[in-house]
């Protein structure tokens, strides 16, 4: 045995050359390492570790995993979008000498598109199931709770592995969804793919026991008295993204094991030779990634729904309209994947039906867009920070819409594909539809998890800055897109003319980015004001059941669990009180799961094993996998711990409210 | 007293509901799982003509082999339920006996298969010859990775069971168990049918 095979032996194909990286991407990695050691430190310095291990990362209770998805989604949002403002610094300056080799950039643009769908937009939407949908159905607690633990680290564990190649190694070049064959090892053959391929596998599990996890719990969870037509509306559309997930996960996992396989045992499913069909991943994986979009943007629309209810003082307009939307949106979404690739050459008639089918999803949509507006339309509005980003909402959806619409016509299709005209169209529906959802979404509900109201003053310039910029953003890319640029550009000649254009769109990128730092400067001064805001239990003059529990919730939610005869539960419980005193409550002990460290040793066994994966290190891949398998094992067969809050502590900690 | 009934009833209550959730939880997995093969069955159905220059399944396919091994695999479906079934009853021997003969046949389906694998390499059709072969080893394969899983759950669950017979949570188990094989075996019909059969029909 000589040193090279002992180390290969060890470390797989890791070199020492893996951390050399290009003076900016060395940057970046510095930037990484430092930031990673400042939280180390300072959690150390307070002595914190203990207190995060027993409260938060072995914790079962789904509003404190909400809060920690929240987290990372923030952390996430910062790295897409310093991705994002690299992308617009290179295509504003790219017929000179660009900065970025075109390399580089590849890989900068496939990390924005992945982090920002996988790592921001899906962790939203997990926080705000976490945080709401128990609440909101008047349970205690999910389905499932070491399962939603355990999604939650698998998960994190997804998010360190697609972080790392800042340091180790680099990430994958090939887009967001890393078409094959150039994701193929013959195109491709460093760790680039494979990072991508093992983040995305990990955290899509987590994604699909969620899945099932909120499933279930809507289903089974729901407090007496409550039928599925009264659930608030954001509890249907979370049971339609759920079904969403359920159906379309497992195709993912199975299109990334295929890649994989390709990549690692030499098959041919996706080669170009021996038979391997590359248009076969491309159809499996839009099968999964068109009801992907839907997955993050039917939650925005049900946390919307709640939104102009309250804050119209009316209740929402066409309920029954609204569900049948939302369940006919889930459903036309199976039906449309192949408009995201016309110009395969599937003939005529293969595209007129995936045309049309795409048109007819802008009828529910546009069902739920009026119906919000009737919901504001002779209500007492109230022009607060939610509603604005609700308002800004209906006018970017609107526009992206029909941009939608045209891209549906497959001849005009033929023109628009691959072009800018498209990167815009997305945008509008992702940061217009997603993103200003989950912003609407925080504000609101802030003060019922944390005890005291976001500024609404600097979360007002905050939206003005998201919302100006994101028009001087993506505005030019639609003009570009018709003058023939392409998406995913790092360079193009001068004597095009899109210079102007690019560093409009550059300018509204900087504009967003002061939006962000005002938010994040938002936070911090609620934070420091917190006396000076306190929010009462019910922070906004809301209707649904979250906002009968106190600010921030005791961790049984309810003392004792709600009955519910209509729809908007709390708002009728609210009216009821007014016309006669409730009747003493009798409170009862409250069971609820034991912290667990499962979820955490699970989701860093699994971290375990995608690096070595990644890095073809045999012994920590079968290491980890039986470790795994083991503690899953010894898990499943041992019974529920639980423990148990006292009648008369219930009393107590009800009286010092 | 009374207070202490009440209070166990609302337990068993609880206990009840966790058993109910378990079980509908389980179910949707299992339906997540058809959606796995699913996208398996029409990765084969799309690539099972690509055969490249390599053999197609009417050069490799042994029918009698292959009904050998579903005729075992259909046998350990019949004595898990009799597994099931006997251990609700409270027959301990006979219920154990049972599912150690399911193991058994489990482990001699894996055998089979993985000798069919190992043939199939041997004749030089392997995984990477051609995208046919590619898919048909990942979609049965994935279907043979399922029953290993089963069979490690299976020495779990009957030494637990061994060890502290009577729980109504391990019955709980056994009985999802029981559902997964069911499932695996549906699974296994209809790779015998669009795998093996329509490919030895060409």
């Amino acid at each position: 045995m000589d040193w090279n095979s002992i180390w290969h032996f060890i470390f797989g194909r890791l070199t020492m050359q893996a951390f050399v990286h290009d003076p900016i991407m060395a940057g970046a990695g510095i930037m990484e390492i430092v930031a990673l050691v400042v939280a180390i430190g300072l959690v150390t310095y307070l002595k914190k570790w203990r207190y995060l291990w027993k409260n938060w990362f072995t914790s079962l209770d789904p509003k404190k995993i909400g809060i920690m998805y929240f987290i990372v989604a923030a952390v996430m949002l910062l790295r897409g979008g310093i991705d994002a403002l690299m992308i617009k610094a290179q295509q504003s300056t790219a017929t000179a000498d660009a900065f970025l080799s075109p390399d580089h950039f590849q890989q900068i643009f496939s990390a924005h598109g992945t982090i920002m769908i996988f790592f921001v937009a899906m962790a939203m939407i997990f926080a705000m199931f976490n945080l709401l949908v128990p609440p909101q159905i008047g349970s205690r607690d999910v389905a499932f709770p070491l399962l939603n633990s355990i999604s939650f680290w698998l998960f994190a564990a997804g998010m360190v592995i697609v972080n790392a190649p800042l340091i180790v190694g680099e990430f994958s070049n090939a887009g967001w969804l890393a078409y094959p064959p150039l994701s193929e090892l013959q195109y491709n053959p460093g760790t680039g793919v494979d990072y991508w391929i093992w983040a995305l596998q990990i955290a899509g599990i987590g994604s699909l026991l969620s899945g099932i996890n909120f499933f279930t719990t809507i289903l089974k969870m729901r407090t007496k008295g409550m039928k599925m037509m009264k659930m608030p509306i954001f509890v249907w559309s979370v049971l339609g993204t759920t079904s969403l997930i359920m159906a379309v996960f497992p195709i993912l996992t199975v299109t990334l094991a295929l890649l994989a396989l390709d990549r690692t045992l030499g098959t041919n499913f996706f080669t170009s030779y021996n038979g391997g069909n590359p248009m076969m991943y491309v159809n499996l994986i839009w099968a999964w990634g068109h009801p992907e979009v839907y997955i993050l943007v039917l939650p925005a629309f049900g946390a919307f729904s709640e939104i102009v209810a309250t804050f119209s003082r009316k209740k929402l307009f066409g309920y029954t309209s609204m569900v049948w939307a939302l369940i006919a949106i889930t459903f036309l979404s199976f039906t449309v994947w192949l408009h995201h690739f016309f110009t395969m050459g599937a003939g005529a008639d293969v595209n007129t039906v995936f045309g049309i089918m795409t048109m007819i999803i802008a009828i529910p949509t546009g069902v739920k867009v009026f119906n919000w507006i009737f919901t504001m339309y002779r209500g007492r509005v109230r022009f607060t920070t939610p509603m604005l980003w609700f308002m800004g909402f209906v006018v970017t959806f609107a526009i992206g819409g029909s941009t939608g619409v045209m891209l549906s016509v497959p001849p005009a299709n033929f023109q628009f594909h691959n072009s800018l005209f498209l990167v815009a169209h997305f945008h509008n529906m992702i940061i217009g539809g997603v993103l200003f959802g989950v912003f609407a979404a925080i504000t609101y509900w802030w003060p019922k998890f944390t005890g005291f109201y976001l500024n609404e003053k600097i979360g007002r310039y905050a939206f003005i800055f998201w919302l100006s910029g994101f028009v001087l953003a993506f505005a030019p890319l639609y003009i570009l897109g018709f003058m023939g640029a392409v998406r995913r550009l790092d360079h193009y000649d001068p004597s095009l003319g899109w210079q102007g254009l690019f560093i409009v769109s550059g300018v509204g990128v900087l504009l967003i980015g002061i939006g962000v730092a005002l938010q994040i400067f938002q936070v911090i001064v609620s934070v420091l004001q917190r006396k000076k805001n306190p929010a009462p239990a019910d922070a906004w003059d809301g209707r649904t059941l979250e906002w009968s529990m106190s600010s921030p919730p005791k961790e049984y939610n309810f003392a004792v669990l709600p009955e519910v005869t209509t729809r908007d539960a709390f708002w009728e419980q609210k009216l009821a009180m007014k016309r006669h005193a409730p009747e003493p409550v009798k409170y009862q002990d409250i069971r609820l799961p034991k912290p667990s460290f499962i979820g955490p040793l699970i989701g860093g066994l699994s971290m375990v094993f995608g690096m070595a994966v990644v890095w073809h290190v045999i012994w920590a891949i079968l290491v980890s996998l039986v470790a795994i398998i083991v503690v899953l094992m010894v898990r499943l067969l041992r019974d529920h711990d639980e423990q148990v809050i006292s009648a008369a502590k219930v009393e107590k900690m009800e009286a010092a409210l | 007293m009374s207070e202490t009934v009440m209070e166990m009833d609302i337990i068993r209550q609880e206990r009840q509901e966790v058993a109910n959730r378990k079980t509908l939880g389980f179910w949707i997995y299992l339906m997540t799982d058809v959606v796995l093969f699913s996208s398996l069955f029409a990765t084969f159905a799309v690539l099972r003509n690509a055969v490249a220059s390599g053999p197609s399944g009417q050069d490799l396919f042994s029918m009698p082999f292959v009904l050998g091994e579903t005729l075992v695999l259909l046998t350990s479906t019949f004595t898990i339920g009799m597994a099931v079934v006997l251990a609700k009853r409270g027959f301990k021997i006979a219920a154990l006996f049972n599912l150690l003969l399911t193991f058994g046949l489990g482990v001699a389906f894996l055998v089979m298969e993985l000798t069919e694998f190992t043939e199939f390499v041997h004749e030089g059709a392997s995984w990477q010859t051609s995208a046919f072969l590619s898919s048909f080893f990942a979609l049965v394969a994935t279907h043979g990775l399922h029953v290993a899983f089963g069979l490690l759950w299976m020495l779990g669950l009957g030494i637990k069971m061994i060890r502290r017979w009577g729980k109504e949570t391990d019955l709980g188990r056994l009985a999802l168990l029981g559902t997964f094989w069911h499932f695996l075996d549906i699974i296994w019909i209809f790779i015998f049918t669009f795998v093996y059969m329509i490919g030895v029909l060409g």
